[in-house]
């Protein structure tokens, strides 16, 4: 049986849920045995070719993430939620409560010990959106794996599962939200 | 400063954009601008990432700084913790913190810099160790290591988890968890759980040791390259502890020049903000830090590992002090500005991470005590750690309810601005200024970035490897000239 491929992408996050895959350890190459990774922390990326499992952690704050979920929605069987960040839009989504401008103005311009105090508006940077979304709001999403980061363990169970077709079922102490 | 950072005629010059992250982060990129001869221009390093933290968090309560503030950064949220935490200290009124709390967050601390060096080394940076510059560059990533070096790929896994189950043991979780409370900690070590941390110790510091030395002989094989390569002088900034030793936890401020001599020395750190101000680009989100009596071209410097290690008079472990005095040595009496040296001098401070936490582990302070202390409320507080990838700037000042009026954060990638900046144009000059296209040139820009261990250098590189496409537009009729794609699989072709 050919290995089913699995990718994972980092939008408006802190790449914290990456971080707790990175957390499997020992797993970990139990894992490289069990699937192909297709972009990951662990081996090295081959073409954003069409993948089984797709797994996104943030939200979408600008318009290059809107491309790349898109991108991702489009290659991925499988589209999973991680974390947060891409399930509420989190910690991010914080500035939602301003506008974009405040936002903009408090760390460009009002800000102390500022030299040339302006907002940075070059065409090679990309334009930020009004407000942080989660990321299904703009595509759709087959499973969300809650948390902040999801741990470990709960990815672990999460990802074998998955992998071998079963029912998604985490446990009580898995399924947490902090 | 080097010239390259802004030309007049941007509007002649053909563009190049590497932008490794094009299609799946969207955090940082590099772009050229070339004239007709392939000399280079321009080079500038943008970062295109912003979250307005300095805006969400005001009218929040102050306590709840260091559970949302370490949600910045995934990779080093520990520091993200403490540095709220030691603002909300002042908040609070702690001057002093007892002896427990002091040792618990040193020991986290310590655990934190451990796990995000072995992460950096062994997941990122030791491809380019281990294989030689003109390995396939398909083979040249953590798979190839895993494949080629299982041991070493191992030993990376396990460092990195040992410095995780620190974390985890001391504040409930690997990633966000919760151990500062203001004025204090919220609990000390069982007996159960020092042992259990003591187990795997001397195994941890027993392959640091082996790493630092693979590091040497990597150096000593290819002198010319590891001394010169994005090589800049600059002034450097960390903290040091009272007597001059390294302490990535707390001390005074010190900044040395290019030539060794002191800027300031033992600053206290709530002056930080007369000292460093920060200069605004239009082209990047990442501000530029520099040290306000030098002025902007003259006053960037450089933190991290290399900083420290070229700052500190000493470091107060054994073996780790034995490895810096042979480090230190290769600059015959000068500062060590080599910018690959930072790799080096990364692995040093693991050693010493893992030394230091035997130590503490081993102090009885840590098993029990008093955990809180509290003052006077006060309305404005600073607090400063060595985070991993350097000097981290945190700055409230509160209301008379509690609220969040104002923040300021200069966090430790946005101190290496400038320099990052720097080393891409000495790059480009030197290596890259008057020649074609070619993934080895191009790749050789990234290998600059990544040895500062950037934010945008793990988001990219932790990721694997990226496509990377690079356009060559003739600016007046916006045509593309050439494009280089390289590929997933990490072969390179032309487009046109
Ligand atoms: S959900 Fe939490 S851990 Fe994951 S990216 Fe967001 S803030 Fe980071």
């Amino acid at each position: 049986m050919s290995k089913l491929k699995v990718a994972t992408c980092s939008l408006a996050g802190c790449f914290g849920c990456h971080m707790s895959i990175l957390d499997l350890d020992e797993r970990l190459f139990t894992l490289v045995d069990l699937v192909e990774f297709d972009r990951s922390p662990i081996t090295d990326v081959k073409q954003i070719g069409y993948c089984d499992v797709g797994i996104i952690e943030g939200g979408v704050a600008n318009a290059e993430n809107v491309h790349v979920l898109r991108e991702f929605r489009a290659h991925c069987k499988i589209l999973i939620s991680m974390g947060a960040c891409a399930i509420t839009g989190g910690v991010p989504a914080m500035r939602n409560r301003f506008t974009l401008k405040e936002c903009l103005e408090e760390s460009y311009i009002s800000g102390a010990g500022l030299v040339d105090a302006q907002i940075p508006n070059d065409p090679e940077i990309p334009l930020l959106l009004s407000q942080v979304h989660p990321i299904h709001e703009v595509v759709k999403i087959d499973y969300f794996l809650p948390g902040c980061p999801p741990s470990a363990d709960a990815i672990w169970t999460f990802l074998t599962q998955l992998l071998s077709g079963q029912p998604i079922a985490l446990s009580y102490t898995q399924l947490h939200y902090d | 400063m080097n010239t390259l950072e802004t030309v007049a005629e941007s509007e002649t010059l053909q563009r190049i954009a590497i932008d490794p992250i094009s299609r799946v982060e969207g955090h940082g990129k590099v772009t050229l601008l070339l004239d007709e001869n392939h000399h280079i221009r321009q080079a500038r390093l943008h970062i295109v990432e912003f979250r307005g933290f300095e805006k969400f968090i005001q009218g929040r309560p102050y306590w709840e700084l260091p559970i949302v503030v370490q949600r910045l950064c995934g990779i080093c949220p520990v520091s993200h913790h403490l540095a709220a935490a030691k603002a909300i200290d002042q908040l609070v009124g702690a001057r002093e913190l007892t002896p427990t709390a002091e040792k618990i967050r040193r020991l986290l601390h310590l655990g934190q810099t451990l796990q995000s060096h072995a992460v950096h080394f062994f997941h990122l940076a030791s491809p380019d160790f281990l294989f030689d510059f003109d390995d396939p560059v398909a083979h040249r990533n953590i798979a190839g290591v895993m494949a080629d070096y299982p041991d070493i790929a191992r030993q990376g896994v396990l460092l990195r988890k040992y410095g995780q189950e620190v974390i985890r043991v001391i504040s409930g979780k690997r990633v966000h968890g919760v151990a500062t409370v203001p004025g204090g900690v919220n609990k000390a070590l069982t007996t159960a759980e020092r042992d259990y941390l003591l187990t795997d110790l001397d195994q941890m510091i027993e392959w640091t040791q082996e790493v630092i030395k693979l590091m040497r002989q990597a150096f000593e094989r290819n002198p010319a390259y590891f001394t010169y390569f994005a090589t800049i002088r600059s002034n450097y900034l960390s903290l040091v502890r009272a007597d001059g030793a390294l302490d990535l936890y707390h001390g005074g401020l010190r900044a040395k020049n290019r030539r060794g001599g002191m800027i300031f020395d033992h600053l206290d750190y709530q002056r930080s903000f007369q000292v460093i101000h920060e200069q605004v680009k239009s082209w990047s989100y990442m501000k530029f830090p520099f040290i306000h009596s030098l002025g902007p071209d003259k006053g960037w410097y450089r933190v991290g590992p290399l900083a420290r290690i070229n700052n500190c008079d000493f470091i107060p472990t054994p073996l780790a002090e034995e490895e810096r005095r042979q480090f230190m040595a290769m600059g015959q009496g000068q500062l060590i500005h080599a910018t690959l040296a930072y790799h080096w001098a990364r692995m040093i401070e693991l050693l010493y991470s893992a030394e230091a936490i035997k130590e503490l582990l081993h102090d009885p302070d840590i098993l029990g005590g008093e955990l809180v202390v509290r003052g006077e409320m006060a309305q404005e507080g600073i607090g400063v750690v060595e985070a991993p990838r350097g000097t981290l700037f945190h700055h409230y000042r509160i209301n008379e309810d509690g609220l969040i009026e104002k923040a300021n954060l200069i966090v430790s990638t946005t101190n290496n601005n400038q320099a990052m900046n720097e080393s891409i144009r000495q790059v480009a000059e030197r290596y890259l200024d008057g020649k074609e296209l070619t993934e080895p040139l191009l790749n050789q820009i990234e290998v600059a970035v990544r040895a500062y261990d950037p934010c945008l250098s793990c988001a990219t590189h932790a990721l694997g490897q990226m496509p990377l496409y690079v356009e060559l537009v003739d600016e007046e009729s916006g045509a593309i000239v050439d494009c280089l794609v390289r590929d997933a699989d990490g072969t390179f072709r032309n487009r046109l």
